[in-house]
């Protein structure tokens, strides 16, 4: 019996394709190329080794996953695993004929992400016209049976259309519905001035939610993630360092979570040379920060060690320059002031000048 | 939100029980899974869209036959409410059922 805990979900990066161009797309800024994907059955062989390293979910997510010529047969493959699979995607490019041999071939979930509450904004942040496209898959989804999550990623641009967006919802075959608060890596940090909600919107809307979870309780699950920029504590990132999940990266590269890559240093193994089981257990990159031992003071003593797990080290690294830092959203943290300057800026009389600027959109990775 | 004795639960559309052999049984969800020991499992297996609340408890109560009555009824009662508050359940109402059950 192994002293490491088995890992409980894969997110599974089939690809880093993408019609749409967020601005803060969860993807590395270094796109991987069509030319690297794994194969098809390079990812049966992952899931079949996934399953038995005691993986229960598969996320299927990207990019967009339905860029995958073969999502049909990954989704069966993951399935014949005894995997539990989500789709998460942002329904294009997708038809009726499409859905059907999704769902027949055993998807569990679909997440459906959305970029607000009408086509203008929604345009404006994926520099796309999608959002009248997502609304038919959602009139498709209600026809059809399967589990479904509505993810709208909030921010500055788009806070004031809560109401709008849990409307869609509730008309909707949702059974949750995300209003997640942009994270502030890699494309999101580029534009992070202009993403980040006012500390007044912010109060707005968590009273807003907080009335519609009440309300909607036991019909509709309404779950929110606040910007932890404006958080006393950091959140447990991934639920601690190599301690529950695992990611596969369109080329097979095994990651501690989305933006690993950006730490300098960490070496990263390879599906294609090591199982995952092995990799979970021994990669290099999985027990950099895996248990308490990287902790540096205040994280070290704390009473909350075991709930934050020290927070976010892509975060620690991009905010400090030291990966093994406290997070600095951590109200203990001793760089808090780096923080606090960015809401300074945010909230303050330069919060004009910030609105202004350019968005940096996410390419599409060159094939 | 009250459990009515006589409505027959049911896994929700993106819930259910793993497959594999050999582990622990785990009720799988969106972005959750339960893992179910004992009286846990013993509920959710009744689940089926045929058993009323009110079979389940008697059921559980034949089985646990030691434990008050009324407490084992509580935690059913108690349990159900927690998986209805995960969007796991979904209940079949009385009328609904017997059709459904002259058609199967």
């Amino acid at each position: 019996m192994s002293a490491i805990s088995p890992p409980l979900a894969l997110i599974v990066e089939l690809t880093h394709r993408c019609p749409l161009h967020c601005v803060y797309c969860s993807n590395p800024r270094e796109l991987k190329h069509r030319a690297d994907e794994l194969s098809t059955d390079m990812w049966a062989r992952v899931f079949g080794e996934a399953a038995k390293a005691g993986v229960l979910q598969a996320d299927f997510t990207g990019g967009e996953p339905l860029a995958r010529p073969d999502l049909v047969d990954l989704i069966r493959a993951a399935r014949v695993a005894g995997l539990y699979v989500s789709l998460i995607t942002s329904g294009l490019p997708l038809d009726e004929a499409r859905l059907d041999a999704i769902l027949e071939a055993g998807l569990d979930h679909i997440q459906l992400s959305f970029q607000g509450a009408r086509e203008e904004i929604a345009r404006e942040i994926s520099g796309t016209k999608s959002h009248a496209h997502k609304l038919r898959v959602l009139e498709w989804l209600k026809k059809r049976r399967v589990a479904l999550t509505l993810n709208f990623v909030i921010h500055r641009e788009n806070i004031e259309q809560l109401e709008e967006m849990l409307a869609i919802g509730e008309s909707s075959s949702a059974g949750r519905i995300e209003f997640a608060n942009v994270q502030y890596y890699g494309w999101g940090f580029a534009n992070r001035e202009r993403l980040l909600p006012t500390r007044a919107q912010l109060d707005r809307s968590v009273k807003f939610l907080e009335g519609a979870q009440q309300r909607l309780r036991g019909k509709m699950s309404v779950e929110f993630v606040v910007p932890d920029y404006y958080a006393k504590y950091p959140k447990a990132c991934m639920g601690g360092w190599g301690r529950k999940l695992l990611l596969i990266s369109p080329d097979g590269e095994a990651l501690p979570c989305h933006a690993a890559r950006m730490i300098p240093g960490l070496r990263f193994d390879n599906v294609k040379e090591r199982s995952v089981l092995d990799i979970w257990e021994n990669s290099e990159a999985f027990r950099k920060f895996r248990g308490e031992g990287w902790m540096p003071e205040p994280c070290k003593s704390c009473d909350r060690r075991e709930q934050d797990f020290g927070g976010c080290r892509c975060q620690a690294f991009l905010i400090t320059g030291d990966a093994a830092a406290t997070d600095p959203v951590c109200s203990l943290a001793p760089e808090r002031a780096k923080v606090d300057a960015v809401l300074a800026a945010v909230n303050g009389r330069g919060a004009d000048s910030v609105a202004s600027a350019e968005w940096v959109y996410r390419p599409n990775p060159a094939s | 939100m009250t459990l009515e004795l006589d409505s027959r639960p049911c896994l929700a559309v993106g819930c259910r029980l793993n497959e594999r052999d050999g582990q622990a049984r785990m009720l799988l969800m969106p972005e959750r899974a339960l893992r179910l020991v004992g009286p846990s499992l013993e509920i959710v297996e009744r689940c089926d869209g045929r058993r009323t609340v009110r079979q389940i408890i008697s059921e559980l109560q034949a089985i646990y036959s030691k434990a008050e009555p009324e407490k084992v009824e509580q935690d059913i009662l108690g349990y159900l409410a927690l998986l209805q508050d995960k969007r796991a359940l979904d209940f079949v109402s009385g009328a609904a059922a017997t059709e459904n059950d002259g058609k199967g």
